[in-house]
């Protein structure tokens, strides 16, 4: 146990400070520019059925970045809003901001299709100097969150958590409860990340392989001619194994609960309480994989919805998911709750502890993860290998975190032939009626990739966290509490391509961007399968608004409720849809770069 | 020499235009038994377009953007004669269609040579490659000459940069430029860059020390430190000198036929 935050780097800390009151837990601690640090993360004492929320510009500093961040109440994140499952909520939603529109999307909830807050499709957005007034019924418990559906507003800074109290008895009564919100931070617009990208795909990129890195390289790949093969194969696709994040630590400085690494967020414990943290990843662009050193961290809820506890020392938290872990620390000793980005450009921090004021120590960052054949569709081939030098229907090779390959359904290309009945089944084989398969999206100005052998990868915790020595949460180990609420089969399956151009920076489904493509139509009550094959080299996290995406991961009844699931990169993953709700709903990736470049798809439901 | 123009000709077509045809065929099959896939593609462009409220799109994925990049902005010494070259390209568009300006030129104890401007509608046809047509002018202190100019631009296997163009005159000549790059990274920062731009003309020009054949080439070997991604400073051995028929027209007017020059520069965009 040390006392750090007092000495250490004190010039360096102050210029945090914007000059705002301080008081409380976190007297000596720089502040964040909100209003109330002291309440920040805190779940509010009790929940309330109105909220009067004001959306405004505010002059935020951190880490010598300053932005004049829209957000609500001054504050980056804005409040944690607690309702109460069962009661009618209604949020009053003031925008005082100058000359621009703004919108809340509440994310993940379940509500009438006109209060889903997305400018275009539920509603026309809310213009400076009115208020709109959102009124839905509260359905469902859990941790969620809300932000802006205009512009890029979500990306400077307008979000925040909401806990809704669930109807039944909470399973997990905890001591404390803390919301965790992780998001990025940086001077930089995003209207001119989008347009460096769209001029160098790797503008952010500083993590390349180089005649530097060349030594390394090839010591673990064994020899020099190994590793410059691996380069060559890469070179050759025009494609880079280091492409891990778009936008990186360059620009952004990581934040936890709007508390820059050196702010050191805090919340207090005593020895033996069982502390509930509720993960939300605010970000725009980053993926982070969350650990607390010497704590294991029991997973019970995933994207609102609880699951059966899985115990875990890591756990990756796409875009807009949530996570729910308790942990118990016994020693009076501070832990530090350890953020690194996906790309390990950076990290967001923050400390458990006994008392206010202490720091554990940070950990350094794990080596950045390294894209392979198989994030390229290639299943588990090595560069250089074709189809055809594969033993396929024994299928005895296993990857011991993977199971070996899963391939649930292939019905293209040269694969059709194979015997099927060999195969290692993830998902039941429920047949369906009607299949839409728009076939292996075409190479073309937006998209320079076909993934040919599209594997299951449920089982693996993601790029960069197999065989870690640390257990890594999964999507297979994720299985609801509750059977799912409706048992029909799909009738329908919908199979879409996830595709892109990373040296455009054009991104969609099918081989198309929004703006080309037509709405995807589901027929009010139908069950459908929305089946995704990810052909680019990156992780897509995918949101479904209005509607639950039961994610097929081999759970049987069980499957867990998501409202965005992260599709692999090289994967093929299936969840089933309950079309319960009419309207105009999004779908999209929630990396808002790729969203906004046209991983967007209109969802009319009628 | 009009296998200078064959050369190019192939290229064009290789570059081939898969995106033209972006819509996979649907058809509209309405049932089917319970293993046939349909292809209806649930996505597809539909004829009936959706109503979208206050008639605001939730996403703006169809922008144009403005770049500009001076990849030679640089000065080049030699005992024989020092000169300052520069070669950069501006475009403005959306994802498929731009609108290029080209310009590069040396000055030469104070005389503008080499001076070529192009500007070209581009169109992105493959996945890494546009194809590019529009006019060239020759302007600079000798004799003005005007081209029509049709050319692939793009990245290459092994992401090399790489443009062809095949131009034709007022006159009724022929040229072709070839260009390329590469860019091997020793650090993150530190790039070694080299490239060679060569023309090849059908017809000699001796007022512009223009000869049949290959004409000349500018090739250099740059190394860039990009202190940050739009400025980079960097030292350079740059090589421009006339070749074949070329060279023996520069020799008969006693011009310099060619020279190893050191060189350093600022390669920046916006």
């Amino acid at each position: 146990m040390f006392n750090a935050s007092r000495t250490r780097d004190g010039l360096t800390r102050r210029r945090f400070v914007t000059g705002l009151g301080a008081g409380g837990l976190l007297a000596a601690m720089p502040l964040p520019a909100s209003a109330s640090p002291v309440t920040s993360g805190m779940v509010p004492a009790a929940s309330s059925a109105t909220w009067n929320l004001r959306v405004g510009r505010q002059r935020i500093e951190l880490d010598r970045k300053v932005l004049h961040a829209p957000c609500i109440g001054g504050n980056v994140p804005g409040p944690i809003l607690r309702w109460r499952e069962g009661d009618t909520v209604t949020l009053n939603v003031t925008n005082t901001l100058r000359d621009e529109d703004t919108s809340i999307h509440w994310h993940g909830i379940r509500l009438p299709a006109n209060m889903d807050g997305v400018p275009g499709l539920s509603f026309t957005g809310i213009p400076p100097g009115e208020t709109f007034t959102y009124r839905f019924p509260v359905q469902q418990g859990g941790t969620y969150w809300y932000h802006s559906h205009s512009g890029m507003q979500e990306a400077q800074g307008l979000y925040g958590a909401i806990v809704i109290d669930p109807r039944s008895p909470d399973p997990h009564a905890c001591a404390r409860d803390y919301v965790i919100v992780l998001s990025e931070w940086t001077d930089v617009s995003p209207m001119d990340m989008i347009s460096n990208l769209k001029m160098q795909d790797d503008y952010y990129v500083f993590r390349q392989r180089t005649l530097a890195s060349l030594p390394r390289e090839a010591r673990a790949a064994g020899s020099i001619g190994a590793a410059l093969k691996d380069r060559l194969q890469w070179s050759r696709m025009r494609m880079a194994a280091t492409d891990i994040s778009d936008v990186t630590g360059i620009i952004y400085t990581y934040l936890l609960n709007g508390h820059a690494p050196d702010m050191n967020w805090s919340g207090l414990f005593r020895p033996g309480e069982r502390v509930r943290l509720r993960f939300v990843n605010a970000a725009s662009m980053t993926f982070f994989d969350i650990r607390i050193p010497g704590l294991e961290m029991l997973v019970v809820q995933a994207d609102g919805n609880d699951v059966e506890p899985v115990p875990v020392d890591e756990f990756r938290i796409g875009v807009a998911e949530t996570y729910d872990v308790i942990v118990q620390p016994r020693d009076s000793q501070a832990y530090t709750i350890f953020a690194q980005s996906e790309d390990r450009t950076g990290y967001a921090r923050g400390t458990l502890a006994p008392q206010p004021g202490m720091a554990g120590p940070v950990p350094p960052m794990d080596p950045r993860p390294v894209r392979t054949m198989i994030d390229m569709g290639m299943g588990d081939m090595k560069p250089g290998e074709d189809m055809k030098g594969m033993d396929m229907p024994g299928m005895t090779k296993k990857d011991d975190r993977t199971g070996g390959m899963h391939m649930p359904d292939m019905d293209h290309g040269d694969m059709g032939q194979m015997d099927m009945d060999h195969m290692d089944h993830a998902m039941p084989a429920t047949p369906v009626m009607e299949v839409d398969d728009p076939g292996p999206p075409p190479i073309n100005v937006e998209n320079q990739n076909v993934a040919k052998m599209p594997v299951d990868r449920l089982g693996s915790p993601g790029d960069g966290l197999e065989h870690n020595g640390r257990r890594v949460l999964d999507y297979r180990q994720l299985r609801a509490t509750r059977p799912g609420t409706d048992p029909r089969p799909p009738s329908r399956e919908i199979i879409l391509h996830l595709t892109g151009n990373m040296e455009r920076y054009i991104w969609g489904f099918n081989g198309r961007k929004f703006s080309e493509s037509g709405p995807i139509r589901l027929k009010l009550g139908e069950r459908v399968r929305f089946t995704l094959i990810n052909d680019t080299m990156m992780e897509h996290p995918i949101h479904l608004h209005g509607m639950w995406s039961e994610l097929e991961n081999g759970q049987g009844d069980h499957r867990p409720y998501k409202h965005t699931i992260i599709s692999q990169p090289g994967s093929r993953l299936s969840y089933l849809v309950t079309v319960d709700a009419p309207g105009m709903w999004a779908y999209h990736c929630h990396l808002m770069l790729h969203m906004e470049l046209g991983m967007f798809r209109t969802v009319i439901v009628a | 020499m009009r296998r200078a123009l064959l050369l190019v000709v192939p290229i064009v077509t290789i570059m081939n235009m898969p995106a033209l045809a972006q819509v996979p065929s649907t058809t509209t099959a309405t049932t089917t038994q319970a293993t046939k896939p349909t292809y209806r593609a649930a996505d597809a462009p539909s004829s009936t377009p959706v109503v979208y409220l206050g008639n605001m799109k939730p996403v703006m994925d169809h922008a144009s953007y403005f770049h500009g990049i001076l990849d030679e902005f640089e000065g080049r010494y030699a005992p024989g004669g020092s000169d300052f070259r520069w070669d950069g390209e501006a475009w403005y568009g959306t994802d498929y269609n731009r609108v290029w300006l080209k310009t590069e030129g040396t000055l030469e104890h104070g005389r503008l040579h080499d001076g070529d401007h192009e500007l070209l509608y581009s169109r992105a046809v493959s996945p890494y490659f546009n194809v590019q047509g529009g006019v060239r002018a020759d302007i600079d202190d000798g004799p003005t000459r005007t081209w029509g100019a049709l050319g692939v631009q793009g990245l290459a296997l092994y992401e090399f940069e790489f443009q062809a163009t095949a131009y034709v005159s007022d006159r009724g000549r022929f040229a072709t430029r070839i260009e390329g790059s590469y860019d091997f990274l020793l650090t993150n920062r530190l790039i070694l860059q080299p490239q060679a731009e060569f023309n090849l003309y059908t017809k000699s020009d001796p007022a512009r020390q223009v000869g049949a054949g290959l004409s000349d080439v500018d090739a250099g070997l740059r190394l860039r430190y990009e202190i940050w991604r739009k400025f980079a400073p960097y030292v350079a051995v740059s090589y421009a000198g006339y070749l074949t028929q070329a060279r023996r027209i520069v020799h008969d007017q006693h011009g310099e036929t060619g020279a190893l020059r050191f060189t350093f520069g600022i390669r920046s965009w916006f």
